[in-house]
């Protein structure tokens, strides 16, 4: 079959049947792309979760694209990425269409008060998957905290502060405490 | 113009959301209230609506707020310009430069970027949970959501001493469905 044919298929085929996002899907993805096409090696599946980490955006849009750059360069990413998402685009944009009229059906809206407070729980939970992931050591709590103790002052008040903008602040915070470090240490080193 | 407000709005979110779907949550909060797209409450729907069904979370935020706003064209928009900067990165560095993430000054600006993500994720939890829980109006509190987060909270991290990965996200979403058609029916 034509690589890129099959590329978009087996993507096509994960985003098809990944529920949740993310890390669910890295353990279908590696399933497809090592085990069974042997498009990359099982080293190569393990850097492409390091560079999914360290690169914003979805984790299975990461993967997609890497894989398909290995297999088909350009064209195979696009098309390996388009496969991804293609299925649940065409999913949420029809229940887009009538989730208005859905929630007017009183058993319905009552469902979705439920269903309300396990999303807060859902995140809370990713949250604290995340935090026990974490290096342990100082800096990264102090920044955990200063962000967790402003973001909820902006949430808890009128305050308007882009979450994007506390971010920034942070890596650059880390970053300039970085390069204030860095002659020190490598003078040290030179002698 | 509401097609380019779109595509900046999600370009934003694809270009900081680290930490995968849930990194992303607080910053599509942010632009979408912001801008006025949809309702908290709203997002919040669609936020189970992304996680039961298939595909990247963000992904179906994005289509979801992009077809609410701008029909076909506009869920177009905003789920390109989400995927468009981790595409673009990825690219980049298994093309170009594989050691980039290794350059130490990356590693720095990372170093702050991801606890503070992970700071904002956590509030945004707890907030969340603190205003669908404890509802007040008229100095009356309800009584119902708070007993809906209390019981819902036991199932969901309770479950985890018997099982041990414990029950899964979507499971959760179910019984809290039908736990909501129970207590306010």
């Amino acid at each position: 079959m034509n690589i890129l044919l099959d590329l978009f298929l087996s993507f096509a085929k994960i985003g098809l049947f990944t529920f949740g996002g993310g890390y669910a899907m890295i353990a279908l993805i590696e399933n497809t792309c090592v085990a069974e096409k042997q498009w990359i090696t099982h080293d190569e599946m393990m850097n492409i979760t390091v560079i999914a980490e360290s690169t914003p955006g979805p984790i299975a849009i990461n993967c997609a694209t890497y894989v398909g750059y290995k297999q088909g360069g350009i064209a195979g990413s696009l098309t390996a990425t388009l496969g991804m998402i293609l299925p649940s685009f065409c999913i949420i944009f029809a229940i887009s269409r009538f989730l208005d009229h859905f929630l007017e059906i009183v058993w319905i809206s009552h469902a979705f008060q439920g269903i309300k407070i396990a999303v807060g729980i859902l995140i809370l939970d990713a949250a604290v998957n995340m935090l026990k992931k974490m290096q342990k050591k100082p800096m990264p709590r102090i920044i955990v905290l200063c962000a967790f103790a402003a973001m909820m002052v902006i949430n808890m008040t009128s305050v308007r502060i882009s979450s994007i903008l506390l971010m920034l602040t942070a890596g650059m915070v880390s970053l300039f405490l970085f390069v204030i470090k860095r002659p020190v240490m490598k003078g040290g080193a030179g002698q | 113009m509401i097609l380019l407000d779109l595509f900046i709005g999600f370009l934003k979110v694809g270009c900081f959301a680290f930490g995968g779907a849930y990194g992303a949550i607080p910053l599509i909060r942010d632009v979408v209230l912001s801008y006025g797209w949809l309702s908290d409450e709203m997002l919040t729907y669609m936020i189970a609506v992304s996680e039961s069904t298939p595909g990247p979370i963000m992904v179906n935020l994005a289509t979801y707020v992009g077809s609410s706003q701008a029909g076909l064209t506009g869920s177009l928009i905003a789920t390109l310009a989400v995927v468009l900067p981790s595409f673009i990165i990825v690219l980049l560095v298994t093309a170009l430069l594989e050691t980039a993430l290794n350059n130490p000054y990356i590693q720095a600006l990372l170093r702050g970027l991801k606890p503070c993500m992970i700071g904002i994720v956590l509030a945004t939890g707890i907030s969340m949970i603190l205003k669908n829980g404890i509802v007040l109006q008229d100095n009356h509190m309800f009584i119902r959501p708070l007993l809906m987060t209390i019981g819902l909270g036991a199932v969901y991290f309770g479950s985890r001493r018997f099982r041990k990965r414990g029950i899964s996200p979507i499971l959760l979403i179910c019984i809290s469905a039908v736990a909501g058609i129970l207590i306010y029916g």
